[in-house]
């Protein structure tokens, strides 16, 4: 398992009602659904990704995540999850106050732009940067957004976003093994994940 | 609802079947929707695989504008061609007749055994033709009801169907909430648009225009075939879409090198193939029955009828998980109208799944062979198989 899915699982409680944006193939719903009996909905553009998670006993709606986030009742869901899409949105704080209307908490992933690899990319090829976390090519990526993490926190202020929790997670060798990263993690960081709610909320 | 039957790749065939019939409503009439009464009703059905023994794994199954009872396997080792959704329904397959009990009946006022225009009015020895009560989709579910309360079925593990099947899905989800677990409606609508009555209007006034249709009481001599014909022409336009016709006909000419500068031969492949079509169907349909189905779709209105005008009023009876399905090409119950179904239901907080399948065959794909439609319903089906048994174990 994605070492990043893992620590989100890590966040959310047993039972817990969840809204994963931008589910793909539901990868991280069915580990939920299984290890803590969540009861989980996905929002997946792409057909082949829905029909699969379907095809895995989940929920699945085939959409756009902002039209189809809009038609939940406030409060409907325990978690809304944004994992590694952020960098697609178009509209990023609308799509964060609807998680946070339809969720009682947010939870928002992405790659750090801001890596020491990344930079290090930059600064001594010229060239615009190609990782593992974002491995496109400049005229083939769906990536319309660079964030880094200390760009997200200062978004967050600005917004009204309360950070209830916030981790940042180096995946060195390979997707499944990582390690949080406390010292210099805008740096060090090559994911970071961040746990949302609303202001005036209680934790 | 065309005839493509084709077999399923995987999986084998449920075999022999046998029609039944099943009458009710002999001392108590059936009240229908138009305030009119209807009595005795016989469903002609059919049933593949068996009951359980907590009558937890029923799945009942809803025909088409123009299908019938015979939803898989064959009447006889010598027909050719097996029921109408045989890819779906059998052993091994999505709908498994080894795991579940499935039932699929004609709906009222069809032609296919069960009580219609075309059947006879006990009260005047003569067969009712426009006498028979105007039916809507809720008069049919109504009517599928008692057969499932016959059949001994508390709750159905789910209904499926595709297009006026789907209507039917979709009214029992909310007319029946507590009988229904799960329910599958695919390529479908919760109300008919504008084209599709225009479409529906103009196929009954070709069978009405016909003169032999002679105000629908024609059953003495001749049926108004060339009406009939028609009206199934102008539904097959509808089952397909401007790519599959650019597909499989084209401009090509039909056993002919040059255009004939005539009328009575057909000079394109496909003005014979709705030739062909409109022929076939009428030495197997009633035309006073495409009447009365016709209608039905034409006024069901889940919305009004269930919602106070309202699709959020009114799937906030509906209780049960759905997964909705749609075409990309199907212009007679195009996406938008899935969706509109599945925001009603997201906003009633209910579990739904929804995709739009990419195919290029219009509305009649929900019949065709599609791997990722079957791999859905049969895992969709498993999962609410899996809470059945859950419940069951509970109440133990």
């Amino acid at each position: 398992m994605r070492y990043d899915l893992s620590l989100i699982a890590s966040w959310i409680d047993p039972g817990a009602t969840v809204l994963d944006l931008g589910c793909g193939a539901g990868d991280l719903l069915h580990i939920l659904t299984v290890d803590k009996n969540v009861r989980g909905t996905g929002i997946e553009r792409e057909e082949e990704k829905v029909t699969r998670g379907i095809e895995k006993g989940l929920s699945i709606l085939h959409g756009d995540i902002i039209e189809e986030v809009a038609d939940y009742p406030d409060g409907h869901f325990d978690y809304v999850i944004l994992s590694q899409t952020l960098q697609q949105v178009f509209e990023p704080a609308v799509l964060i106050r609807e998680m946070l209307r339809v969720g009682r908490c947010g939870i928002v992933s992405f790659p750090n732009f801001a890596y020491y690899r990344i930079r290090g990319q930059l600064l001594f090829r010229g060239r615009a940067p190609v990782s593992r976390e974002l491995p496109y090519e400049w005229y083939d990526t769906p990536n319309i957004r660079v964030i880094t993490i200390r760009d997200f926190r200062r978004f967050c202020r600005k917004e009204g976003f309360v950070i209830a929790r916030e981790t940042a997670v180096s995946t060195p060798h390979h997707h499944e093994q990582g390690k949080m990263v406390t010292f210099l993690p805008n740096l060090r960081a090559s994911y970071g994940m961040f746990l949302l709610q609303r202001k005036g909320a209680q934790g | 609802m065309s005839e493509y039957v084709e077999h399923s790749p995987s999986g084998t065939s449920v075999g022999r079947v046998e029609k039944q019939f099943f009458t009710f409503a002999a001392d108590e009439p059936l009240l229908v929707e138009s305030g009119r009464s209807l009595g005795p009703v016989t469903l002609a059905y059919e049933t593949y695989g068996r009951l359980n023994a907590s009558a937890t794994n029923a799945v009942l199954v809803l025909h088409a504008l123009t299908g019938d009872s015979h939803a898989a396997g064959y009447y006889e080792t010598s027909d050719s061609k097996p029921g109408w959704w045989d890819l779906m329904i059998g052993p091994g397959k999505p709908l498994d007749t080894d795991r579940y009990f499935i039932i699929c009946s004609n709906v009222v006022g069809g032609c296919m055994g069960t009580t219609g225009p075309a059947s006879v009015d006990p009260a005047t020895g003569r067969p009712y033709g426009l006498s028979f009560p105007v039916i809507t989709v809720g008069d049919m579910v109504q009517a599928q009801k008692c057969l499932i309360d016959h059949l001994g079925v508390g709750r159905l593990l789910s209904v499926v169907g595709g297009s006026m099947g789907g209507m039917q899905v979709l009214e029992w989800s909310v007319r029946y909430p507590d009988m229904v677990r799960s329910a599958v409606p695919l390529a479908t609508t919760t109300k008919h648009s504008a084209l599709a009555i225009a479409f529906n209007e103009v196929a009954r006034q070709a069978i009405m225009a016909d003169p032999a249709w002679n105000g629908g009481d024609y059953y003495d001599g001749e049926q108004p075939a060339h009406g009939l014909a028609v009206a199934r022409m102008i539904g097959h336009i509808t089952y397909l879409s401007d790519e599959a016709m650019r597909q499989k006909f084209d401009r090509r000419l039909q056993d002919r090198c040059e255009i004939s500068f005539a009328f009575e031969e057909a000079d394109f492949q496909v003005e014979s193939y709705l030739r062909y079509q409109g022929q076939k169907f009428v030495d197997r349909f009633d035309a006073n029955s495409f009447l009365y189905v016709t209608k039905a779709a034409d006024y069901f209105n889940l919305e009004s009828s269930h919602g106070c005008g309202s699709a959020v009023a009114a799937f906030a009876k509906a209780q049960c998980r759905f997964l909705v399905a749609s075409f990309s090409s199907d212009w007679l119950y195009p996406t938008y109208q899935s969706r509109a179904m599945v925001q009603a239901m997201k906003k009633n907080g209910l579990d739904v799944s929804f995709v739009e399948l990419e195919a290029k065959w219009g509305h009649d794909a929900f019949l065709l062979p599609n791997a990722r439609l079957s791999g859905m319903i049969a895992r969709f089906l498993d999962r609410a198989a899996a809470d059945a048994a859950k419940e069951d174990a509970r109440a133990l």
